[in-house]
């Protein structure tokens, strides 16, 4: 039976699995995605579960991939993008993962370390090499300043130095040297000027090249700086001041041998540690090469297991059978499926006593499964966005398919704008297998990527209805001829002192003025008229209505199907019957008017022509004697309160009169079908009058008024299609005619920025924005004004337990 | 030689759509220029005095739609070049892709 219209036929069933081969049966029903486990276990905490510690391994292994691909994408590295798809493995072979895993982590850990220790050392040595580097130069510089100066040796190194001489001298001179960062270096001299006034003497120069600062990894630049001091105590607050602003310190070398040497000894160092560092390196990647090419297939066996997991805690143990229990709803039409998926499990996992499955009745509301594919897929969303439909009442959406992108097109009507929404859905839909597209993380692509055939049949019907406004660009294209002849105004001599009026009127009275109707939409003599709005918002509105109230009765009609198909036959004639007359009664007669105005009154009586409002307002103040106004008015009030009172007076009765005939109703439900729409008639059947009375008033009251201001509501099928008309006519008028109307010799060349600017205000205005806003439109017209008149919308969607439809949280961390 | 590359995927595959649109509907609109069409009258750089003073109407008038017209298609022509820029800047980006991988 139709499954787009009503939804398939689900059924409850028990599925008993053996112990042994539970894990491999559920490993099958994942692979497939046939149907959904109930929780069998509600009052049982996550932790108390049976499987919690395969779960916790789950997790713990998950982990650790995270961080393998972490590293992986720190170096680099790309993961193969093959589409394979594991099994889930035995709880045997986990082991083996698991092992590996650990292993990895921790050599990875290791390495990692080493790494980081030896580019510390080697950080370390450059700096040193730089300071002995650049301290020479000051040295040098001071090296005449010095030979005066002998008489200052240095403090540390003299010990021999009798008191005498120190007396004399009054001071030692000693040295620091080291690295500061540069953003730091003022505020350390000014520092150093203010404690040790006078005492110590800096001198910096800039290291040219940027090095790594350890902590941040950051390229810093640093200042090498030299003090000499004055002093053991000074020394000491120059040491201080030096650790408050993290310097990086090395032992100066006194004299130009010992320098060299230190040099020499430094340059073989960071030579032997630049080979060691890369070999780490090369080591780190091999490792993580190795770990990239199976890293995806772990990644997807440790997230079907963990799943496998958490649908065996869903299930119960029977203690006689020795077996699990789980009750899945499933399509009725795939339980020779699901047997044979458990046959396959139960054969792969070698066990003697094959499980199988067990449909039972129940009263609990089955999930609405619809199936779609990729062509429906999008207009499904569009109505389960509103909400999903009950089960088995009647879909909206395969009418969607055709009234959605009609009201859209209604509200968009321009030609050349359709032509360009139908390009761009053309072209998503030919590349819709390029991986690239499908995958991208772009949350408004994929919104527009998974509407690509409603793009698609909007721009289709955009064309057509573009067609008929006769509006390309705001501008009407001539393709059968107008149907209307200025020369013959001429010629009746009724134009025959042009130039003494503003306006000219053409006058169809006049003969041969106008020839007949232009053969498809909109004369283009119109786009040239002045009052071009005027007769086309005549147009539009009356369009509008009429296509609003043919609209809502189709919902009505709708509603017939749902009441005959749940047995509920009074609905038809207490609920359905009543609205039907309401509606047709008042607004159908409405479009009568419209199209007998429009077919009966023609060019010579057109002045004459009644007008529908006053026509309409008039039947309902009953003035006009009319014999079949007063009629249609009287059925519409009479069905009001039959709608009103009718069902629950019935239902009352039914419920009070027929008590003897309630043994009867059980058994006759007791043989039909075991999960039917009937048996929401349940067999404890309660009813309450004043609610039931209650909610029918609620229904009466918002179907009446509703019918009017529903009605009113479709006017916004006018509304927009004149503001995207204006809003492309001030496009044309205000870019493309300043490029058009350039005169001068260089202004052809001011067409083309002209055009760009035209084409991308085109483009964002009028094709997204108004699009947007037409779609959404269109959209609520469906979901409010169409829906109400038929939809329930309280069911459940079916989620089936499928592999496919899992996702995995190392992919919302964006690794993948 | 310095890399003719100068702007990315995007802007270049902007460039492309954009050039293929004004060629197509400058060319069309050439025509219809070309083809004095009634509905495009607002467009044309007319003056009063063009239809007054005009010895010989609407001669004029329709010297200044043919004179519109080569101008959409001289536009027409300038997108066909700059279209084919941008399917260069397409190729080389494609190609930098391609070798980086």
């Amino acid at each position: 039976m139709g499954s787009l219209l009503r939804g398939e036929e689900m059924c409850l069933a028990q599925l008993f699995l053996q112990s042994g081969s539970a894990y491999d049966c559920i490993s099958e029903l994942g692979e497939l995605g046939l149907v959904e486990f109930r929780d069998l276990n509600p009052n049982v905490n996550a932790f108390q579960r049976k499987h919690v510690s395969e779960i916790k391994k789950c997790e713990e292994m998950e982990r650790i991939l995270g961080y393998l691909l972490r590293e992986i994408k720190k170096a680099n590295i790309s993961v193969p993008e093959r589409d394979m798809n594991p099994v889930a493995p035995s709880p045997k072979s986990i082991l083996t993962i698991m092992e590996q895993l650990q292993r990895l982590e921790v050599e990875l850990g290791e390495v990692t370390r080493n790494k980081e220790k030896l580019q510390k050392n080697l950080l370390e040595l450059t700096e040193y090499t730089h300071m002995l580097r650049i301290t020479r130069n000051f040295v040098q510089r001071s090296a005449e300043v010095f030979n005066l100066y002998e008489e200052f040796p240095f403090l540390e190194k003299d010990t021999r130095m009798d008191y005498s001489s120190m007396q004399r001298l009054g001071a030692k001179l000693g040295f620091i040297s080291g690295l500061i960062q540069r953003a730091k270096i003022e505020a350390f001299e000014r520092m150093l000027w203010r404690v040790c006034k006078g005492y110590t003497i800096l001198s910096y120069a800039e290291v040219e090249e940027y090095l790594e600062d350890p902590d941040t990894g950051e390229p810093t630049k640093s200042v090498v700086f030299l003090i000499s001091y004055w002093g053991d105590q000074i020394g000491q607050k120059v040491k201080k001041i030096c650790d408050c602003y993290h310097c990086h310190l090395y032992p100066y070398p006194s004299s130009n041998n010992e320098r060299n040497d230190v040099v020499e000894g430094l340059r073989t160092r960071i030579q032997d540690l630049y080979t060691v560092l890369h070999r780490t390196e090369d080591y780190l990647r091999q490792v993580l090469i190795r770990a990239s090419e199976s890293v995806y297939t772990w990644m997807v066996q440790v997230k079907k297991m963990k799943a496998i997991y958490y649908i065996l805690n869903l299930c119960s143990f029977d203690v006689t059978n020795k077996c699990l229990i789980a009750e899945v709803w499933c399509p009725v039409n795939d339980i020779p499926e699901l047997r044979r998926a458990l046959e396959d499990g139960s054969r792969k996992s070698g066990a003697t006593v094959p499980s199988f499955v067990n449909r039972i009745p129940t009263t609990d509301t089955p999930p609405t499964l619809i199936r779609t594919n990729k062509f429906t897929s999008g207009f499904q969303n569009i109505v389960d966005a509103y909400g999903v439909c009950s089960y088995r009442e009647i879909n909206p959406a395969p009418f969607t398919l055709i009234t959605f992108p009609f009201l859209f097109a209604v509200m968009f009507g321009d030609l050349g704008h359709g032509v360009l929404m139908t390009l761009f859905a053309a072209l998503m839909v030919l590349h819709e297998n390029n991986r690239k597209l499908k995958n991208t993380r772009n949350e408004i692509w994929n919104t527009f990527f998974e509407g690509r055939y409603i793009i698609l049949m909007m721009g289709l019907f955009s064309i057509y209805t573009g067609l008929i406004y006769n509006d390309c660009f705001s501008k009407s294209l001539n393709i059968f001829g107008s149907g209307w002849s200025v020369k013959a105004m001429f010629d009746a001599n009724v134009w025959n002192d042009v130039t003494a009026n503003t306006y000219l009127t053409l006058d169809p009275n006049t003969s041969r003025v106008f020839h007949g109707p232009y053969p498809l939409g909109i004369d283009p003599i119109w786009n040239l008229a002045s009052n071009r709005l005027t007769f086309l918002n005549s147009f539009k509105m009356k369009m509008s209505v009429i296509l609003g109230i043919i609209h809502m009765t189709f919902g009505v009609i709708l509603s017939s199907y749902n009441h005959i198909y749940f047995r509920k036959k009074y609905n038809l004639y207490l609920v359905f019957l009543p609205q039907l007359l309401f509606l047709m009664c008042l607004f159908g007669y409405l479009v009568f008017m419209i199209v007998y105005k429009w077919l009966v009154f023609s060019v010579t009586d057109s002045s004459f022509a009644p007008s529908i409002l006053i026509h309409f307002i008039n039947m309902f103040l009953m003035q006009r004697d009319t014999g079949l106004q007063v009629f249609l008015v009287v059925i519409a009030v009479l069905s009001v309160p039959v709608l009103l009172l009718g069902k629950p007076v019935y239902l009352n009765w039914f419920k009070n009169g027929s008590r003897r005939h309630v043994g009867m109703y059980r058994v006759r439900i007791r043989n039909q079908q075991l999960v039917s729409p009937s048996s929401f008639l349940p067999l404890t059947y309660f009813f309450n009058f004043a609610d039931e009375l209650l909610h029918q008033a609620i229904h009466t009251i918002e179907f009446c008024l509703g019918c009017i201001s529903n009605t009113a509501s479709y006017l916004r099928l006018w509304a927009l299609s004149l503001a995207h008309a204006q809003l492309s006519e001030v496009l044309w008028a205000m870019v493309m005619r300043v490029g058009l109307r350039m005169d001068t010799r260089l202004g052809v060349l001011f067409l083309v920025p002209v055009f760009g600017v035209f084409a991308v205000l085109t483009v964002s205005i009028l094709l997204i924005m108004e699009g947007l806003s037409a779609f959404l439109h269109a959209l609520r017209l469906h979901w409010v004004e169409f829906q109400n008149k038929f939809y329930g919308g309280t069911g459940v969607k079916f989620c089936p337990f499928a592999f496919s439809l899992l996702p995995s949280s190392l992919e919302h961390d964006g690794l993948l | 030689m310095p890399s003719l590359l100068f702007c990315g995927p995007k802007m270049a595959a902007c460039g492309m759509v954009i050039s293929i649109w004004g060629v197509i509907m400058l060319a069309m609109l050439g025509i219809f220029f070309s083809a004095k069409s009634a509905v495009l009258i607002e467009d044309v750089p007319f003056t009063e005095e063009d239809i007054r003073n005009d010895p010989n109407p609407p001669q004029k008038i329709y010297s200044l739609y043919n004179q519109v017209g080569i101008n959409c298609f001289i536009a027409a022509g300038i997108y066909v070049v700059v279209g084919a820029v941008s399917l260069c800047q397409v190729r080389l980006n494609k190609r930098q892709e391609y070798m980086v991988t």
